[in-house]
């Protein structure tokens, strides 16, 4: 298991970036990922695995009205 | 035939003030200059503040909208007229509104603000009412004002804008100098009329218009007999308002011009698209107000996704609605041929579409098509009506019919049910024509609800909860069930449910930044004061936050972009050579903030139970909807309240929804109010007030009956 956002979510084994972002559909393209507080740059989000028990962040800075 | 003429000294404009206002008496064509004093700088800054000074020293507490003594007042702010940052020429609009008798404001780009401020004018206020159609317009080169009779029999606003352009600019390249404001012919027969605001587009030779959209002012403007405002100024330039360090004005324009060039494309795509850009992603988030709120998404919505309107929109023209606007969001379609009404196979041009407008005229009445929110924006511009009350009163009206609470007996033969494109239209036409049930649904959803129960037997509860307005004023297009942060941020606000206060869905709902009732509260203080700042400067919301800078995500408070505060700071210091910091900068919005609250609670409302909201704004109203997000709802139920949703039947279960979402939401209420220095009752407390410097007289005498 894995908190994402503060909330509890599935790990699976190999889990990149860009996997949970699938898993999520979080599909805004400003989210900023951070893994245990360590910002996670955009090139890494196919090749950098997710631990079990990791605490992800996916911050969207989106704007809105 | 002038009714009157009045000369004024030409003057100049000091670090952003002309410290004078224009008055206009309708009634007995009074024209006055009035000085605008430092006590006025001092606790209302100007634009919003200036408006809702002057309002509440025209009206008192029995005053309606339609009476003599409204007001409408248009001010900038001291920022307003430059040319170097982008978004600084916004106008604010401020009067006692028709749908919700306490006071409105909307904020609206276009050149008239600017304009006015060039002339010599930091506010115009007008108030009483023209026997017959009057167009008032200044020069403000010469010194002119003048009241005439309007010999104008166009009645809409695309075609007003057109004619007064041409006839007061002194040739084609004058006509950038002139703008005009007006409304369109349904502004005559609904409580929902707004306000065009002109600019002549020189690349496209065309005049164009931007909106004053919320509350009803179009109304109050046809309702005093004005036909349009017109103000022709020459000699625009970027040092106008003779800033005390220009150089710091210039500086601030050029990085975020600089940001804007490089990051843009990577970020909101404001250029190329507009606000429109944000239209999927709703959808995608399950945000997108679908059929009267009930849902967030649906199949269809690719069909007015951002690429097909991008497709419709003219590219690649700098599209700013004042100049040095480099974020360029006001998009057009061009040679746009309406399929029904008056205008009927003429090529107009459509400005828009903003999210809203998809939203509102598409996804929210079930219309996905794109030609056809097109042609319902083009319309309600130039009819003067509402996008954003258009839809969710249409939506209200389409639930209804779908419920057997209409039928095509009460609606004269539309068939009001989702999606139908074609009824939706002729509605529209019907409010313009002042005819059918177009007369009715211009009333808007309160008045409707009124009608609905009284007149055909409509179960109370239920378009209680479904008819999306609080205050009097229709919702905005988001759908806030999942978001009770945005629940207050619709709900917890001065004019009613519009999200220019605060817009917290993203941080609360997905992000989940602000999980404590403190937290949601510190950001429902935070962000409706500093959103409160544009309204006061003459200044845009979108440079804030649709487009950051490129480390902002690593800066300690990302969402409130810590770079562009300080450029804020940093032009209003620039411009006035005083030396706030962006803790001040908050202070200015509390203080009109809470002058607004007090301005609403003295006209009668502005305490807690104004403050509730439909609850189709919290959860599941209907089966179908609990149905729809079973899954969502059961889940909440289990680990929420400890509920065992197998053994509950669906009513049951959204019985048990309601009561702890409706709770949640009197909880947040308290910890806002708490935050914001105001009683359980939502009265701003004398101590809030003194620590303010707002503990004026005449505002203690308001409060201290409520406390």
């Amino acid at each position: 298991m894995i908190m994402v956002n503060g909330r509890e979510f599935p790990w699976e084994e190999g889990m990149t970036v860009k996997r949970l972002l699938e898993l999520k559909q979080y599909t805004y393209p400003r989210i900023t990922v951070k893994i245990n507080g360590e910002i996670i740059r955009e090139e890494e989000y196919d090749t950098r695995t997710i631990n079990d028990g990791d605490n992800v962040q996916c911050l969207h800075l989106m704007a809105g009205g | 035939m002038i009714l009157k003429e009045y000369k004024y000294e030409l003057g100049k404009i000091e670090r952003g003030y002309n410290n004078r206002s224009l008055y206009i008496n309708l009634s007995d064509n009074t024209i006055k200059e009035k000085e605008v004093t430092q006590f006025m700088k001092d606790k209302f800054i100007g634009g919003k503040g200036f408006g809702l000074w002057y309002l509440w020293n025209a009206v008192t507490p029995e005053t309606k909208w339609n009476d003599p003594e409204n007001e409408i007042v248009i001010a900038h702010g001291p920022i307003a007229g430059i040319t170097q940052y982008p978004g600084s020429g916004k106008s604010l609009v401020v009067t006692l509104s028709p749908l919700t008798h306490m006071p409105m404001d909307s904020n609206v780009g276009g050149y008239f603000g600017p304009y006015l401020k060039f002339s010599g004018f930091d506010a115009l206020e007008l108030q009483g009412k023209a026997e017959k159609d009057v167009i008032i317009f200044i020069d403000g080169n010469k010194g002119i004002v003048q009241i005439m009779e309007s010999d104008i029999e166009e009645k809409d606003s695309h075609l007003i804008a057109e004619i007064l352009t041409e006839r007061f600019a002194k040739d084609e390249e004058d006509k950038k100098n002139v703008s005009v404001v007006s409304t369109g012919s349904a502004a005559d027969h609904t409580l929902v009329g707004l306000l065009n605001f002109s600019f002549y587009d020189i690349r496209r030779k065309a005049v164009r218009l931007k909106q004053a959209g919320r509350g009803g002012i179009g109304t109050v403007f046809r309702d005093k007999k004005i036909k349009a405002l017109v103000v022709r100024f020459e000699g625009t330039k970027g040092n106008l308002n003779n800033a005390a360090d220009q150089g710091k004005i210039n500086r601030t324009g050029i990085k975020l011009h600089r940001e804007i060039c490089l990051l843009d494309d990577k970020q909101n795509r404001m250029r190329k698209i507009g606000t429109a850009n944000i239209i999927e992603i709703m959808d995608q988030y399950d945000l997108l107000p679908t059929h009267n709120y009930k849902f967030g998404s649906h199949k269809d919505t690719y069909k007015i996704s951002s690429d097909k309107f991008q497709a419709r929109v003219t590219q690649g023209l700098p599209d700013g609605c004042w100049y040095g606007c480099s974020l360029s969001c006001a998009k057009a379609a061009d040679d746009f041929i309406p399929q029904t009404g008056p205008y009927k196979g003429q090529k107009v041009i459509v400005d828009g579409p903003e999210y809203e407008n998809a939203a509102g005229l598409g996804s929210n009445i079930g219309v996905f098509d794109r030609d056809g929110v097109l042609e319902l924006n083009f319309y309600c511009d130039t009819y003067g009506v509402d996008t954003i009350s258009f839809g969710t009163l249409t939506a209200f009206i389409m639930e209804c019919y779908e419920n057997g609470i209409l039928d095509k007996e009460k609606t004269g033969g539309l068939e009001l049910y989702f999606g139908n494109k074609e009824a939706a239209l002729e509605l529209l036409h019907q409010m313009a024509r002042g005819e059918g049930f177009g007369k009715i649904a211009g009333l808007g959803i309160r008045r409707m609800k009124e009608i609905f129960i009284k007149e055909y037997g409509a179960d109370p509860d239920f378009v209680n909860d479904i008819g999306m307005e609080q205050k009097g004023l229709e919702f905005s297009e988001y759908l806030c069930k999942e978001s009770l942060a945005q629940q207050g941020g619709y709900g917890l606000t001065n004019k009613g449910p519009q999200h220019d206060e605060a817009w917290l869905i993203f941080m609360d709902m997905v992000n989940n930044q602000i999980p404590t009732f403190e937290d949601k509260a510190e950001a429902l203080h935070y962000f409706p004061m500093f959103r409160t700042w544009f309204g006061l400067m003459g200044l845009c919301k979108l440079p804030w936050n649709d487009i950051v800078p490129e480390n902002n995500k690593y800066t300690d408070e990302p969402a409130k972009i810590p770079e562009h505060v300080q450029n804020y700071v940093d032009l209003y210091n620039g411009i006035t050579g005083k030396n706030i910091d962006k803790h001040e900068l908050i202070r200015q919005s509390e203080r009109v903030y809470n002058f607004q609250r007090i301005f609403n609670i003295r006209m009668g409302y502005g305490k807690r139970i104004h403050d509730k909201i439909p609850y189709r704004a919290m959860g599941p109203v209907t089966e179908e909807e609990y149905l729809s997000r079973q899954e969502r709802y059961d889940k909440q139920l289990k680990e929420l309240l400890g509920l065992d949703p197998e053994n509950m039947t669906t009513q049951e279960k959204m019985a048990a929804l309601r009561k702890y979402r409706e709770e949640q939401y009197e909880k947040l209420t308290d910890a806002v109010y708490a935050r914001r220095g105001w009683t359980k009752d939502g009265v701003p407390t004398i101590e809030k007030l003194k620590e303010l410097g707002m503990d004026i007289p005449e505002l203690i005498e308001v409060v201290k009956k409520h406390l």
